[in-house]
């Protein structure tokens, strides 16, 4: 994409309502599960309820007698699947569990599946199979089995990273902290639970499931089935929340699809909520070490970031938490390091800021303890600190706001009247107050996407890309860009999204979907007006005749010469003349190498948050949140809005609620249902405050478009962990920080 | 086995006859009456996405029997609007993008058409956040959430005729 400025027209910027608002708040918005075709089957699988071992035995007999049962598959009984789960066809791939063997490597781990005429029949089949175990102990702890040391701890990430020399860094420093600090299991829990309808026409597949990454999806399904990859069409309109788990295909989903494909009939398999925990991934445990040191004037010396984080027996994704330590503060040295454990869990995968939300609440739960231990305030500490180049590499941050982001923060805040020392604030009641804040950071990575713009005869326009809606808000803002990228207001645009036929939208993930998708879409208008505007050229009765090397821009309906306006000719005139219905242009988005290697790309941010605590129960309360953040054009302010803000709810479920538990004896999880994995509900929300500082950046990409998505649980971790401490002097160092860490003798 | 019931569903009554004793109201909706804006989240009365109105009451339908429900007066998210008028909480839903992907939302609607009704809370975001705590949003959407609710109190206020429910 050319290095230039991208032209914006009416819609980009605007707060438009969601355009998919009036489908979601009567009901009519179909969610995979919604779907019910003639004939169809429900299947219901079993977990295993121990976390290592196998299958002993299965009461096949009594769940088939079951009425409307109609099939029990087991590892010793199904039908076979043309390819090697172990295979990884897609970047997005990991080995999955589909009754290959009886070898249990995890609790929740399907172990039979059983179809039925109704979701009763299919409930109570399998819970007639009973299954029975031969256990082994399990290891589910960090310290349950030995460490090993990393070279990719997930998708493309670095083992180890090191910039300078972190011994000297450490011999210099004049104030040095050396912290530990623990982050457990989370398990994504979007509202909506992972779900398929699955139909087979021959060797044709159709399957109504969500998904942020349809293309992809689609490779690995027709992988696994042996058929081309053309053959499956895949719609997730809308995903119930997805946060990273509905990108990666789950065994669940293709025991569901073979058994459609064995039974002839079409199939929905819905995770119970209990299911979420197991098979279709989670944000893994970490153990993080930061030492750090800095000189007398509060200059960073060293960041030594050492992360142990868990994966599971037999597949690899960790927890990158270190690299949260590499480009942000301007440390004379930079050590990052990570070491993986294999324990009997389902397989960790991206959670909402994968990597970075555990490693910036460890760093700036550090960050702030040094700033303690120097006697400076903390965000002095950091402005002290400030990056102007990338650390380490040196190399230009592509556009960076943070300063202004500290500055506006702090002013909404009213940071500057923090007292240093902490315990000292109360409430007339004797409430502990609390003040903490923390920088919010995150990347800003692009995919690949493709989209076609149709112009019509009426003057009216159809945009399509394969996009996914996971709530962020994809059917609205992308169809912006494109309004703006064919001239067109927002209401003469339709938008098709959603469903794998279209052009490949690309993935929805890493915060990267409205720059890549959108990218996609702009360029796909902007070929629709080149086009458009040559064949105008051609028409002795436009306006536009002879204008064929002027180049050509768009405005409410309107071609016209590039920098004269005054010079145009309306879409449907254009059209007319030629006699053709409509006109179709194409486009694609990525990022250039030379971008990539030559910029640092980030969002930024800067989180304060105030605490209050009872001081007899100890109760944690967050009263404020206030986020500044850049994250270069906002494309729609309400829709940002909300989903920083979400973000920042998810750091304070971070801080203060979110923790899976595992039985060590059985290695199941023990909470694993929504009344006790806690997240946060209505009455723990308040005094929510989101600012967004504007950045021009004419390298993140064409549309200078940063992403939203996941910064907002950045900094707001530390931010508030780091008030609980300025409230009550107590430094709790696991997450999340609970009630009888603050009454327990220090 | 047969088992019949009769319904006021949406305004409209049916009978209806339940070919299984387990089906609880959720899953007759879903399944069985096409009526699928209810949604499931945990089957276990912990979420608040399938909430329902029960003769004017805020229901769990994943903890309700069908079969416990003959002449009842059920409302859904299907039977809020009037024709192409939204609902006042609707439509404060969306003035106040009080949802993201939308999966809890039919639940915090009739969640917050009964909480209204209740008549305890008001406009008061304190009580109403308090109020809608039964209904979870993993988006988190909470602070349009209780800004949709307040606004549609007080429009409901104002004109009491618009209260469907
Ligand atoms: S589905 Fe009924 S409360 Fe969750
Ligand atoms: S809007 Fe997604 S769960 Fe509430």
């Amino acid at each position: 994409m050319p290095d230039t400025h991208t032209r914006f027209g009416s819609s980009s910027g605007q707060p438009a309502t969601r355009r998919d608002g009036l489908a979601k708040v009567t009901g009519a918005a179909t969610f995979a599960a919604d779907n019910r075709p003639e004939g169809m089957l429900h299947a219901v699988y079993v977990p295993a309820a121990i976390a290592r071992g196998r299958v002993a035995h299965l009461d096949v007999e009594r769940a088939r007698a079951h009425p409307g049962v109609v099939r029990v598959m087991t590892p010793a009984d199904h039908p076979a699947l043309a390819g090697d789960p172990d295979d990884k066809p897609t970047r997005f791939s990991f080995r999955i569990e589909v009754l290959q063997d009886d070898t249990v490597r995890y609790a929740g781990q399907p172990i039979a599946l059983v179809l039925a005429e109704t979701i009763e029949a299919a409930t109570e089949g399998a819970r007639l199979l009973s299954p029975r175990y031969e256990a082994e102990a399990p290891r589910t702890g960090l310290d349950d089995n030995a460490p090993f040391d990393v070279e990719e701890p997930g998708f493309g990430a670095p083992g180890e990273t090191v910039h300078g020399d972190p011994e000297a860094g450490h011999a210099a420093a004049i104030h040095a902290v050396e912290v530990t600090y623990e982050t457990p299991p989370q398990y994504h829990n979007a509202m909506e639970t992972h779900a398929v309808v699955a139909e087979w026409d021959g060797d044709r597949l159709t399957l109504d499931t969500p998904s942020q990454a349809l293309a992809m999806s689609c490779a690995a399904y027709a992988h696994l089935f042996g058929i081309p990859a053309e053959n499956v069409v895949l719609r997730s309109p809308y995903l119930g929340g997805g946060f990273g788990s509905k990108a990666i295909p789950s065994g669940p989903m293709v025991l569901a699809i073979l058994a459609a494909q064995e039974a002839g009939r079409p199939v929905k398999l819905m995770l119970t909520r209990r299911q979420m925990f197991g098979p279709v991934g989670h944000r893994g445990a970490t153990r993080q070490t930061l030492r750090l040191g800095c000189d007398a004037d509060g200059r960073l010396t060293v960041i030594d970031h050492e992360t142990l984080a868990a994966t599971s027996s037999f597949e690899m994704f960790l927890e990158s938490a270190s690299n949260a330590s590499q480009g942000l503060y301007a440390a004379g040295a930079l050590r990052s390091a990570h070491q993986g454990v294999r324990l009997d869990v389902g397989t960790p995968g991206p959670m909402r800021a994968p990597g970075e939300a555990s490693g910036s609440a460890a760093l700036e739960c550090a960050m702030d303890e040094l700033a303690h231990a120097a006697g400076i305030d903390p965000l002095d500490f950091r402005l002290r600190n400030y990056a102007e180049t990338e650390p380490g590499t040196g190399r230009p941050y592509s556009s960076k706001a943070l300063r202004d982001c500290y500055d506006r923060g702090a002013e909404a805040f009213g940071w500057s009247g923090r007292p240093m020392a902490p315990a000292t604030m109360r409430d007339p009641d004797g409430t502990r107050i609390g003040w903490g804040m923390g920088t919010a950071f995150f990347p800003s990575p692009m995919f690949a996407a493709e989209a076609r713009a149709t112009l019509r005869a009426d003057g009216s326009a159809m945009v399509e890309t394969a996009g996914a809606d996971m709530g962020q808000g994809a059917w609205t803002a992308l169809a912006q860009i494109a309004a703006d990228g064919l001239g067109l207001p927002l209401d003469r645009v339709e938008f098709r999204s959603g469903v794998s036929t279209l052009p490949d939208g690309g993935v929805a993930g890493g915060s990267g979907h409205t720059a890549t998708a959108g990218g996609a879409l702009h360029a796909a208008g902007g070929d629709a007006i080149r086009r458009l505007g040559e064949l105008a050229a051609e028409q002795p009765d436009s306006p536009l005749f002879g204008a064929g090397n002027a180049g050509f821009e768009a405005r409410e309906g309107r071609v016209h010469v590039a920098g004269d306006a005054g010079r145009g000719d309306a879409f449907a005139d254009i059209l007319a003349r030629a006699g053709m219905s409509e006109l179709v242009g194409s486009g694609r988005a990525s990022r250039p190498d030379a971008d990539t290697r030559d910029y640092a790309m980030n969002s930024h941010g800067a989180v304060f948050a105030e605490v209050a605590v009872d001081p007899d129960l100890c109760q944690i309360r967050v009263r404020r949140l206030v986020g500044a953040f850049a994250a270069g054009r906002i494309i729609n302010p309400r829709l940002a809005e909300s989903q920083l803000m979400g973000g920042m709810i998810w750091g304070l479920s971070f801080a203060l609620h979110e923790e899976a538990r595992h039985d060590p004896r059985t290695g199941r999880i023990v909470n694993s249902d929504l009344a006790e994995y806690r997240v946060p509900v209505n009455a723990d929300v308040q005094g929510l405050q989101v600012l967004t500082v504007h950045e021009d950046d004419t390298h993140v990409n064409a549309l200078g478009i940063k992403g939203v998505g996941e910064i907002g649980i950045t900094g707001s971790v530390g931010a508030i962990a780091n008030a609980v401490w300025h409230a009550t002097g107590r430094r709790v160092r696991r997450f999340p920080i609970r009630i009888e860490d603050l009454l327990a003798p220090a | 086995m047969s088992l019949s019931i009769t319904l006021t569903l949406n305004g409209t009554e049916r009978r209806i006859a339940l070919d299984d004793a387990r089906v609880t109201l959720l899953d007759l909706l879903r399944e069985r009456l096409d009526l699928t804006g209810t949604k499931k989240g945990c089957d276990r009365g912990q979420c608040g996405a399938c909430t329902v109105l029960v003769d004017g009451r805020r229901t769990n339908s994943c903890l309700t029997l069908a079969a416990t429900l003959d002449g009842a007066r059920v409302t859904t998210i299907e039977g809020l609007a009037r024709g192409d008028a939204l609902h006042p909480v609707q439509q404060a839903f969306i003035d106040n993008d009080g949802f993201q992907c939308g999966y809890c939302t039919p639940g915090q609607i009739m969640s917050a058409v009964g909480l209204i009704a209740e008549g305890t809370a008001g406009d008061d975001p304190e009580r109403i956040r308090e109020g809608m705590s039964g209904n979870i949003c993993r988006c988190a959407a909470y602070h349009g959430i209780t800004l949709a609710v307040a606004q549609a109190a007080r429009r409901m206020d104002n004109d009491p005729a618009g209260d469907a429910a």
